[in-house]
Parts: C-alpha cells; sequence; structure tokens
C-alpha cells in the first residue's frame, strides 16, 4: 500500500493548491479527483461564467459605440461562439493546473475516493480499486447545487448552473430563483443577450450577502437594463406545457405568477459530504457541513476539510486560503486562522458588486459608531472616460479606531479594485494609511481614497 | 554689498535662542518687514522681519537649530549684483564669530558610540514625545488601539506576520492588563528638555540658592467675596465668558494691597533696592510642559472686569505660545494658584528678580470660632515667599493684612 504524508480528496481550488503547497513543503502529497482537476471553479464556476459575461459586456460596449464615435453595424452575437470561448478557456486553466502539479511532484488519482479509516483512503477507478495510507486526510470535495423539493432540474425547461453555462440556444424568457452572485451573474448575461429575466429572491433585497445601499444602487442599475425583481417571496410550485415554465410564489401575502421558456435555480449549495467514508470516521457535521476548528481541523485530528464541503463563504479564493492553512498546520508551522471579514466577495454582473467586511447594519448592530464614507462614479474623470458613470464606493469605519470595518463597492471594474481594502484590512490599516496614499491620476482607484477622506469629512472632488 | 542678517535678541535678557524655522528660502527676494524666519525664545516662538529689502544669499544656521548665540550671522542678504565670491567673502569676514552649534552637530555625527543619545535628543521631538530606542513591529491599527487604551507596545508579545504585533494581541493585553501588575520593561524614558523647560530649572535654582526665602500664612473669609462674585456672574448669565473667577479677584485685591504697601512691589539688587513704581502682577499659568507667568500691569487702577477680561486673553494665547515677550517679561511681584487643583496651602519660590510671590489655596468651608460660637466660614489659606534681602518679615505681614482687608470686603477694592 502506497504511503503519503497527506492525501487530498478533490482537485478544485481548495484542493490543488493545499496539494501543491503540500509538496512544497516536502509533504509526499496524492490528490484524487473524480471528473476534472480545477473543479466547479475552473469547470462549472468562476471561470467560464466570467467568460461569458465578458463576451455579454462586450456585446453591450459595443450596442453602444456610437458614444464613443464608433460606428459599427448592428451587433449580433453566436451563443456556440461565446460558449465555446468560455469552454475553451476552462479547458486551458485546467491543463496548466496539471502541469503545475506534475511540477510539483504531486501524484495524481483519477477515481472516487472513500476513507476507509482515518489512516487509509480507498480509490475506485477505471474499474481498479486502490488503497493509500495517508498520514493526513484533506477533504475538498466541493459542493453541487442544491435542489428544491418540487424544483428537480430536468436540463430542458428547469436548469442549473451547469445547463445555464453551456446552453446551445438562447431561451426567449428566464426566470431566476436566487439572487446572490450566480443568480445575479446570469441573470445579467441572459439580459444583455436580450432575454426577459425575471429574478425572485426570498431575502428582503437582492444580493443579500450585500450592504443594503449597494444592493439597492445595484437593483435599480439591473432594472433599468430591463430585469424584473420579486423580493420577500416564498416560492409555492411551478408547471410546465408547452415549453412554459409557470412558477407560482408568494409576495406579501399575495399569490403570483410568472412565466418563462427556462426556470433557473441559484439557491445555494450543497456539501458533498455523502459516500465519503465519513462514518469511519470521528469527523463530525455542522448543518450539512463538515464541522472544522480555525485550522481546518476536524474532530479526527489528522483529517482536514476545506472550501465548499467545510461552510460559507463559498468562494474560491477561501478554499485555497484554507487549503494553505490545513496544509501548514499539517506541516507543523503555525498558520493563522481564517478571518471571515477578511474574504472579499465579488459578482462579476454589469454594473459589478464587490465588498470586504461588514456592511453597515451588521457594524451597527455590533455596537460600533461609524464613519462612513460614500464616492460616487460621476464625479471620477476616469469612469466618465470609460463611459461608466454609474457606482458607488462605500467605506464603513470606526468612528473609534479608524479601523476599516467593510467597504462595499458597485460599479464598473470594481472587482479589480477591492483589493486595496483588501490588503488594508489583512495588514489593519487605518484611514491614515488611505489618505496619506497618492494614488495615479486618472483612475478608478483615485475613488478608494476619496471615500476614505469623505468619511473623514474632507473629499476633495466631491 | 552683501547685507548680514543677525540672531536678533528679541528680549533684553535674551543671550541665545532656537532658530525654529526659515519662512523664505535661499535665493527668495524679501522686502523689508516681511517675516523671514521664526526664532523660539525663552518662552515664546517670535517671527523676525526683515530690515532690508534684497535676495536671499545664503542660509547659515538650518532651520531646528538650538543654542543660536545672539548676533550671530544666521544668514546673508544681496541686493542684486553680488557674486557668489562677494558672498563667500562676505561669510569670510565673519569666520572668527563663535558657531558652536554647527560644532555640536558635528561631534554628534561623529560620535556613533553616542548614537543612542543622539537620537533620543534630537531637536525635532515633540515635547510629549517618548523615545526608546527599539523598533516595534505593530500594525497601525494595533499601533491606534494601544495609544486609545494607553497601553505600552513594548510589553506585548505579536501573533501576527513574523510576530508582529495586531488588533488582538493589544486587546487581549489591554484585557489582562486590568487587575494585574505588568511592569515596563523599559524603565524609563527620556522626555527632552526644552527651552522652557530649562529655564524654570535654570531660575528656580538659582532663586533657592541666593534668595533667602521665608514664608508668612494667613487665612482669609471668603464669603462676601464669593457673594459680590455671584451677584455679578448673575448678570452676565448669558454672556458665560465674561464671568469672574475667585482668581480675579485676588489680583485685585492684590494690586490694591501692593499700591497700599508699596515696599512689598520690589526687587534686590547690589547696590540698592529697586522700587517699583508700577504695580505689575505676574500670574502665573500651566501650559503644555511647563509654566508662563504673564502680567497683569497696572492691577491696581483697572476694575475687575477689565482684569478679568485680559486675564482670559493671556491665559488662552499663553497657551497658545503666542504671548509677546513685553506679555510675560517683567512684573514686580507674583501670584500662583493652585486652588483650582484642591491644595488647600503650599509655598512657591520666589521669582526672580521680584522680591514676593504669593501661593494661594483652595477655598472651602471650614469651622471657625467667632464670637465663642462655632460658625462655618469659607476659607482660603495664601502663603507669602519673601525675599528677606528686599522683604522684611513686618512688610510681608503688613502686605498680607492689606491683602486681607480688601478680599474679605470687596466693596473696598470698589471705592
Amino acid at each position: 500500500m502506497e504511503k503519503f504524508d497527506v492525501i487530498v480528496i478533490g482537485g478544485g481550488p481548495g484542493g490543488y493548491v493545499a496539494a501543491i503547497r503540500a509538496s512544497q513543503l516536502g509533504l509526499k502529497t496524492a490528490v484524487i479527483e473524480k471528473e476534472h482537476l480545477g473543479g466547479i471553479c475552473l469547470n462549472w464556476g468562476c471561470i467560464p461564467t466570467k467568460a461569458l459575461l465578458k463576451s455579454a459586456e462586450l456585446l453591450q460596449k459595443i450596442k453602444h459605440a456610437e458614444e464613443f464615435g464608433i460606428i459599427t453595424e448592428k451587433a449580433n452575437f453566436d451563443i456556440k461562439k461565446i460558449v465555446n470561448r468560455s469552454r475553451s478557456i476552462s479547458a486551458k486553466l485546467v491543463g496548466g493546473i496539471k502541469g503545475l502539479l506534475k511540477k510539483n511532484k504531486v501524484t495524481i488519482f483519477e477515481g472516487t475516493a472513500k476513507i476507509s479509516s482515518p489512516k487509509s483512503v480507498l480509490i475506485e477507478g477505471k474499474g481498479q480499486k486502490t488503497s493509500l495510507e495517508a498520514k493526513n486526510i484533506i477533504i475538498a470535495t466541493g459542493a453541487r447545487a442544491r435542489i428544491l423539493d418540487g424544483f428537480k432540474p430536468d436540463g430542458k425547461n428547469i436548469w442549473t448552473y451547469r445547463e445555464a453555462l453551456i446552453p446551445e440556444s438562447v431561451p426567449k424568457s428566464m426566470v431566476i430563483v436566487g439572487s446572490g452572485a450566480i443568480g445575479i451573474e446570469f441573470a445579467s448575461f441572459y439580459n444583455a443577450l436580450g432575454v426577459q429575466v425575471t429574478v425572485l429572491e426570498a431575502a428582503s433585497q437582492i444580493l443579500p450577502m450585500e450592504d443594503e445601499e449597494i444592493s439597492a444602487i445595484a437593483k435599480k442599475s439591473f432594472e433599468t437594463k430591463g430585469i424584473k425583481f420579486y423580493t420577500a417571496i416564498k416560492l409555492e410550485g411551478k408547471e410546465i406545457s408547452n415549453n412554459t415554465v409557470r412558477v407560482a410564489f408568494l409576495q406579501n401575502y399575495t399569490k403570483m405568477l410568472v412565466e418563462a421558456e427556462v426556470l433557473l435555480m441559484a439557491v445555494g449549495i450543497t456539501a458533498n459530504i455523502e459516500d465519503l467514508g465519513l462514518e469511519n470516521t470521528k469527523v463530525k457535521l455542522d448543518r450539512g457541513h463538515i464541522a472544522t476548528n480555525g485550522v481546518c481541523q476536524t474532530a479526527e485530528a489528522n483529517i482536514y476539510a476545506i472550501g465548499d464541503v467545510a461552510g460559507a463563504p463559498w468562494l474560491a479564493h477561501k478554499a485555497s486560503h484554507e487549503g494553505i492553512i490545513a496544509v501548514e498546520h499539517i506541516a507543523g508551522k503555525k498558520p493563522h486562522e481564517l478571518n471571515k471579514l477578511n474574504i472579499p466577495g465579488c459578482t462579476y454582473s454589469t454594473p459589478q458588486i464587490a465588498s470586504v467586511g461588514m456592511t453597515e447594519k451588521a457594524a451597527l448592530a455590533a455596537g460600533y459608531k461609524l464613519k462612513i464614507g460614500r464616492f460616487p462614479f460621476y464625479a471620477n474623470g476616469k469612469a466618465l472616460i470609460l463611459g461608466d458613470s454609474e457606482g458607488l464606493i462605500k467605506t464603513i469605519f470606526d468612528a473609534k479606531t479608524g479601523e476599516l470595518l467593510g467597504a462595499h463597492l458597485v460599479g464598473s471594474d470594481v472587482t479589480e479594485l477591492i483589493h486595496s481594502y483588501v490588503i488594508a484590512k489583512s495588514m489593519e490599516g487605518i484611514e491614515l494609511d488611505f489618505i496619506e496614499a497618492i494614488l495615479p491620476h486618472p483612475t478608478l482607484s483615485e475613488m478608494l481614497q476619496e471615500s476614505v477622506l469623505q468619511a473623514y469629512n474632507k473629499p476633495i472632488h466631491i | 554689498m552683501p547685507i548680514k542678517i543677525l540672531m536678533p535678541a528679541l528680549s533684553p535678557t535674551m543671550t541665545e535662542g532656537n532658530l525654529a524655522k526659515w519662512v523664505k528660502k535661499e535665493g527668495e527676494k524679501i522686502s523689508a518687514g516681511e517675516v523671514i524666519a521664526e526664532i523660539e525664545t525663552d518662552k515664546a516662538t517670535m517671527e523676525v522681519e526683515a530690515v532690508d529689502e534684497g535676495i536671499i544669499a545664503k542660509i547659515l544656521i538650518p532651520e531646528g537649530t538650538e543654542g543660536v548665540q545672539v548676533n550671530s550671522l544666521i544668514a546673508v542678504l544681496v541686493e542684486g549684483d553680488e557674486g557668489d565670491a562677494d558672498v563667500e567673502a562676505f561669510i569670510a569676514k565673519f569666520s572668527t564669530s563663535p558657531k558652536p552649534v554647527e560644532q555640536i552637530a558635528e561631534e554628534k555625527t561623529q560620535a556613533p558610540a553616542e548614537a543612542k543619545l543622539a537620537s533620543i535628543s534630537v531637536p525635532n521631538a515633540p515635547a510629549q514625545g517618548v523615545s526608546t530606542n527599539k523598533r516595534i513591529f505593530a500594525s497601525p491599527l494595533a499601533k491606534r488601539i494601544a495609544s486609545i487604551e494607553g497601553i505600552s507596545l513594548s510589553n506585548i508579545v505579536g501573533s501576527g506576520p513574523h510576530g508582529r504585533i495586531i488588533k488582538n494581541d493589544v486587546l487581549s493585553a489591554a484585557k489582562s492588563s486590568k487587575g494585574s501588575i505588568r511592569r515596563d520593561k523599559e524603565e524609563y524614558c527620556l522626555v527632552p528638555n526644552n527651552n522652557m523647560r530649562k529655564v524654570i530649572a535654570k531660575r528656580l535654582l538659582e532663586s533657592k540658592l541666593t534668595v533667602p526665602h521665608f514664608y508668612l500664612s494667613i487665612e482669609c473669609v471668603m464669603d462676601s467675596v464669593l457673594n459680590v462674585r455671584a451677584q455679578i456672574n448673575a448678570n452676565f448669565e448669558s454672556d458665560k465668558d465674561k464671568r469672574l473667577s475667585v482668581n480675579d479677584f485676588i489680583i485685585l485685591a492684590c494690586g490694591k494691597a501692593l499700591k497700599e504697601v508699596p515696599a512689598a512691589n520690589a526687587s534686590w539688587t547690589d547696590s540698592a533696592i529697586m522700587l517699583y513704581n508700577n504695580v505689575d502682577i505676574s500670574v502665573a499659568v500651566a501650559i503644555e510642559g511647563g509654566l508662563i507667568t504673564p502680567i497683569i500691569k497696572n492691577a491696581d487702577q483697572k476694575d475687575i472686569v477689565k482684569i478679568s477680561s485680559e486675564m482670559k486673553d493671556l491665559a488662552k494665547r499663553a497657551r497658545e505660545n503666542a504671548l509677546a515677550p513685553e506679555e510675560f517679561q517683567g512684573g514686580g511681584f507674583s501670584i500662583s494658584n493652585l486652588g483650582m487643583y484642591g491644595i488647600k496651602s503650599f509655598s512657591a519660590i520666589v521669582n526672580p528678580p521680584q522680591g514676593c510671590i504669593m501661593a494661594v489655596g483652595m477655598s472651602s468651608k471650614r469651622p471657625v470660632i467667632i464670637d465663642d460660637k462655632v460658625e462655618i466660614r469659607t476659607i482660603m489659606d495664601v502663603t507669602l515667599s519673601c525675599d528677606h534681602r528686599v522683604v522684611d518679615g513686618a512688610v510681608g505681614a503688613e502686605f498680607l493684612a492689606a491683602f486681607k482687608k480688601y478680599i474679605e470686603a470687596p466693596i473696598l477694592m470698589f471705592v
């Protein structure tokens, strides 16, 4: 039986990063992947969706080319080519992961893994069974779309993100249930392609994890693009006939009905914990996820769990970071525990939404006295040059200490701007660090500073 | 012909000062009357105005230099057509004059063994600056919280990247410091002496060493004056800035008493007793880093409202370090009042060259015997410190009796 210091189950952004780091630290490492390296992120999530959204964004830009003095023929698109581009980017990156793992001398096993004891893993694949001995096991099996009773996807009229990523043709209309990042990104994509999109959300605001003010700005922007929203709803049921889905729901105790060609379910995720052999270990669960401590260790001391399978937020970058924490702990280092308030969240719709830390509501609930800064895109030169004058940068500081409690951005390219706030939070910067910095002109980044200046009542450009 | 700019004497007693700041730079054109530099004297920062017009050819004393001798060359002005050689030649003529500061600066850089001390005594260090020579790695937020909570970072073990002190380390230190004793690893820190500190040290040491002090104490019944003050202040209910303090009445009573006993308004000189013809009272005001004694001039002739408004203005500007030298240099008699700190009585050190200083304690209700009965009265203790060379016991007693008369029967101050 081959022996490894670390066996990683799952080759997604948590698993492959953990494997590479483990190998770098001199641990003999294997990664077991049942379907495709890179996991959901590279194959069915982060990467291909952003590729689709880039096409949609470009299409909309070209439609507005005349504002920039460019005369074009009527812009059109080919959904097959859009999807092909998205798939080929994914394929290229997956190939890259394989290369990285090999370069770092990680052994790759293809197949399904089952933990037979806290120290051994059984792999089934290609009609073969292989047993491996493991000093440590990292579970990085990820998650899948959550399915609600009565809304089982059929691949034809009821979709999950899988179908939505590789449509053969574009439906005329679409109802999306769930307005988290996934729901909103698909709403933005299909809306840009001319699909009549309606979004249903159980919470009282769209993008429920985001700051209320930012959510409202985003909603208004989506509505002017023609997306319809129903918030604070309760799903009742659905009916399919003549290639049409009718979705019944309650809003304010009133029964409502929307119909569309396709119903896309984006109501969160379910952790992949089944058939893993967890019963052969002391690993404990917490609300459907594997329970872990600050260094990703489960109740079974040599078994770790990272990423989606270990709980929210369900983000690739959180999974990768947890992978590093787990491996460094295995290697006897003293990694810093994950601070969830320092993990940014991004939605790549048009406009984009990006945030890190506490919302205004959460900060107030935590008892802080706040200094809040706001800077709008329309007051920034570069935003006008880009033709994107819609958006806001909101910063929230603890009035007592100057700690950056949260930053909330909506507008063009904000997913590429949030990093400054992330670094500031990670290194415990205070308002002065922004106020004293010299930012390049003209850039969108100037707004990062202006928002902070505004929080301290000394903005220059507004 | 180049024109010399010399370190000015901003007061008759000034022998050296600090060149705090150059307002104009080399090559800049200046006209007569323009401010060219700021000089820190014993107790204030003063602006230096140009006498002539021209272009600053060379600045010889960099800003931030301490202890510049009065009348030493600090810069050279040219009228226009002089060359560098002219200026150099002109400066060379002055080269025989002492340049103590530059020498000291050189010694510092040549003495690496004393680098630690040198770093502590940087002239630009803020007055409240606390210097230690160990670099502490801490996040900006950790530093901010430590300063808010008043916690020293030097005893905290950091848990951040590479042992950096982070927010949580400071918060847990703040928690654990409650109720437990934490000895600071740094036994002491050095706060550089500013000019004011040096002057206080020099003058008060001189006073205690050379002035033969004696002390007289007396109790004053304050009920009447407090009553008068309450009546006047009731009138200023809407204008709180005009309200009178007990100290304003003490200054006035002192002024009247000095008028009556002029022998207490005097200084010692080797050849003669200097009796002052004006009643100018120095009043000690505590300011950041020390104290200063602005003067109420002709206090015997001013009414209480005038004294009060002058005192407020002087105290405010004293705290802003914005008094003109003539506003705090001179005076024939001093008052030091620590009543507001709850001090019952104390003895002050004579403020040379003056002959007397009156130390004022807190007014408080105390039992007193009146007509063989115990009664409650508001009593204030005052203690007069006298230079026995100038003021004998009887003169001091006479002055205190006069002061007591006025403060106990304030009506007499208004007739």
